[in-house]
């Protein structure tokens, strides 16, 4: 082909010389030139007939459930103040998870901070120790400190005086150690106690708290034994104290989504929920580190075992990984499923159930404890026609969100949450007839937080980071849901109102993981005598 | 090659024939269709972020894309020039307009995403992906069809450019003969 053939049949810019020198712009040129209008056309006609059916189908959706897509509505239970007035917070049991409480309150160790602005150097995602800074200050004072480990005690001091406090709080005076816990109430330099000591001193700790008149932030689980529940539930209820339990879940903005949910009735009759726990590695298993100055002379042995059921000689291994022996906690029930139930109990408040039967085993860590790493519970509610299952194994870590399954509705919760429409759903049945509900994509999503990722740095932290207990969101803004948890223990203690983790929502709480561990020892089903209060 | 000669290439050419034509136009256009509805679809997604996306990265660059996607601001930045340099991307290969600086744009992103992810040996990404790929994916076969269209140009043919330049090369043109005369 020639040139001029090329050029006559349109295919190329214009030519040199020829008729085409500085020629104006012809119809052939504007067709040209406008040639691509036409695909233009139909990418908007299928983009707007797309987006006209998705819109539709949503709203349809969005109508029939009558929940909005959003952050919940986040009604607190104490009105918070600017916190005017002082609380001074005496600390027992300055181990992890006292040591973490403390400076989610606003006390960061000295090391913690050097470690985590380490960790974010490294890994950018790291936020933890801007999360931290970017805390409320609480203002309250760490004015003591009680641990029977000599080690950890220095720790809370050194933590007390707060060298980079969070919120713009001021710097603060080093607390005093107290070497037995009954000074530390009665030496008058506390307002309210941070109980974090393994479960079996729980109880009598709290009592004689509320007989000082001290407020109580206990950690969880309650309690080690129904006996302690019910004295501590007594002593707790006829005082004036501010009693708040350690289930920071209660804070989680998907927990508190999940309640919208369940009050539009989107899952419909509601017969199964199943929680679980996977963890696969040794500290998940409560082999905590053993501290290399941990000895008979720098621990105070006599007063770790306290009430514990047996006493047993000096050991290293009792003291460090206390969770492993029903001397001293009840191992799965108290640590996790305490946690799974009282999450289902703020959605569903289920309460206490009928009866519960549990089983399990030492399958895995055969390393002298005593209680189970693989551990089933059943729990009956047979006034909600509902069933409650937690599963649980400590040597596979396959993540489990909770499932609240309904006649037309899966509901399942993690930090987010995802409901599915059941193809045999009564109430969708119409809509998913006509094609406006796809049973294979999720009916609602809801994502917390800002359009961001939050780091996990190991397999445990991320086991609790997809169930909201480390952090949750207000307002698109990452905190930390422990702070949140004490921030409304204080806010209770200043200006009144409930706390949502308060001792009938830890009674039940206890006893319900007590039916459980009862059931695992005893080796059959056990039931709630709700007349005399008793499990029988 | 004479100067005269390289001018007259420059202006004349790319002369194709007509099927050559078709063919170039469709590829530009089936690109542009693409990038203009990835903008779009992410432009009235009220939750679409580009934080998952890059905090899958893997490789040299990884560092640099895990930091976007952990910080609010530049996140936010890299979101806004993201869906809108797709979408504008997409309208200059569609309409044909300011086409070269569109394919250069187009390469430059596509460049990103594929360093971000590349699917080298080794490398597992959760995303979940359609097809399998092996150090060549969809993103570089697209970067390369831009290459392509960078090498072939039609904008000035068939779209928006003829207009847009038609006074620069006709001038030129007009010039160009004017000389040989």
């Amino acid at each position: 082909m020639s040139n001029d053939e090329q050029h006559a049949s349109g295919g190329s810019e214009p030519q040199v010389g020829g008729s085409n020198e500085g020629r104006g712009i012809g119809r052939r040129d504007l067709i040209k030139a406008l040639a691509s209008i036409p695909i233009f056309g139909v990418f908007f006609l299928s983009f707007f007939q797309k987006k006209a059916s998705d819109d539709f189908k949503r709203r349809e959706i969005m109508a029939e459930l009558g929940v909005p897509e959003g952050a919940p509505a986040f009604i607190p239970e104490a009105i918070s103040r600017p916190p005017s007035e002082l609380v001074r917070v005496g600390i027992i049991g300055f181990g992890g998870e006292g040591e973490s409480l403390v400076r989610h309150a606003g006390y960061a160790h000295p090391d913690w901070v050097e470690d985590s602005r380490e960790a974010a150097r490294k890994d950018p995602r790291n936020k933890s120790l801007e999360t931290y800074l970017s805390q409320e200050d609480l203002n309250i004072a760490i004015t003591a400190v009680c641990d029977v480990f000599d080690v950890r005690a220095e720790r809370g001091l050194a933590a007390s005086q707060v060298e980079l406090p969070s919120g713009g709080g001021p710097r603060r005076q080093q607390a005093k150690r107290y070497l037995r816990y009954t000074d530390l109430l009665e030496s008058g330099d506390v307002d309210a106690v941070i109980i974090a000591t393994p479960d079996h001193w729980h109880s009598r700790m709290t009592i004689d708290a509320v007989d000082a008149g001290k407020h109580v932030y206990c950690e969880k689980c309650m309690t080690r034994t129904e006996d302690e529940a019910h004295a501590m539930y007594e002593a707790v209820k006829n005082s004036n104290i501010v009693f708040q339990l350690g289930h920071q879940n209660r804070q989680a903005e998907s927990h508190i989504k999940a309640r919208e949910i369940i009050a539009a009735n989107i899952l419909g009759p509601t017969t199964l929920v199943e929680t679980t726990t996977n963890r696969n590695d040794p500290w998940g298993a409560w082999v905590w580190d053993i501290h290399e100055e941990g000895n008979p002379k720098t621990i105070d042995w006599d007063q770790f075992e306290g009430p514990a059921a047996n006493k047993v000689p000096f050991s290293l291994e009792r003291f460090f990984r206390w969770r492993c022996w029903f001397d001293y906690g009840t191992g799965l029930a108290g640590d996790l499923l305490s946690h799974e139930y009282d999450a289902v109990n703020q959605i569903l408040e289920i309460g206490i159930p009928k009866t519960a039967v549990a089983s399990g085993g030492i399958y895995f860590f055969k390393d002298g404890r005593d209680v189970p790493d693989v551990f089933q519970a059943v729990f009956e509610y047979p006034d909600r026609d509902l069933t409650l299952v937690y599963s649980a194994t400590l040597a596979n870590g396959k993540w489990r969100g909770k499932l609240f399954m309904g006649h037309d509705a899966t509901m399942e919760i993690g930090a987010g949450l995802t409901i599915r429409a059941e193809g045999s759903s009564t109430r969708y049945e119409k809509k998913i007839e006509d094609g406006i509900i796809d049973t294979s994509l999720p009916l609602f999503t809801y994502r917390p937080g800002f359009k961001g990722i939050d780091a996990v740095t190991s397999a445990t932290e991320e086991y609790f980071a997809s169930r909201g207990l480390l952090y949750t969101y207000r307002g698109g803004r990452r905190v930390s849901s422990y702070h949140l948890h004490i921030k409304e223990w204080l806010d209770v203690i200043r200006s009144g109102g409930q706390t949502s983790c308060n001792i009938e929502r830890g009674f039940e709480e206890a006893i319900t993981c007590h039916m459980a561990t009862r059931s695992y020892q005893l080796g059959r089903k056990v039931e709630w005598d709700a007349v005399n209060r008793k499990i029988v | 090659m004479s100067e005269r000669t390289a001018a007259e290439r420059t202006l004349t050419s790319p002369r194709y024939s007509n099927f050559q034509l078709t063919a170039l136009v469709i590829l530009r256009m089936l690109v542009g269709w693409h990038f203009f509805y990835e903008g779009l679809s992410k432009l009235v997604s009220p939750y679409w972020t580009s934080a998952g996306f890059l905090s899958e990265s893997k490789w040299l660059f990884s560092k640099l894309f895990l930091w976007v996607a952990a910080n609010p601001t530049p996140l936010v930045m890299v979101d806004f020039i993201n869906k809108w340099g797709l979408l504008l991307i997409g309208l200059g290969l569609l309409l044909g307009c300011l086409t070269r600086a569109a394919t250069y744009g187009g390469i430059a992103l596509l460049f990103l995403y594929y360093i971000a992810a590349p699917p080298f040996a080794g490398y597992a990404y959760a995303m979940p992906a359609e097809g399998s790929y092996l150090i060549v994916n969809k993103v570089l076969i697209e970067l390369a069809a831009l290459l392509v269209l960078l090498a072939f140009p039609t904008g000035k043919i068939i779209g928006l450019d003829r207009l847009i330049f038609w006074k620069r090369e006709t001038g030129k043109l007009a010039r160009l003969a004017e000389a040989a005369r």
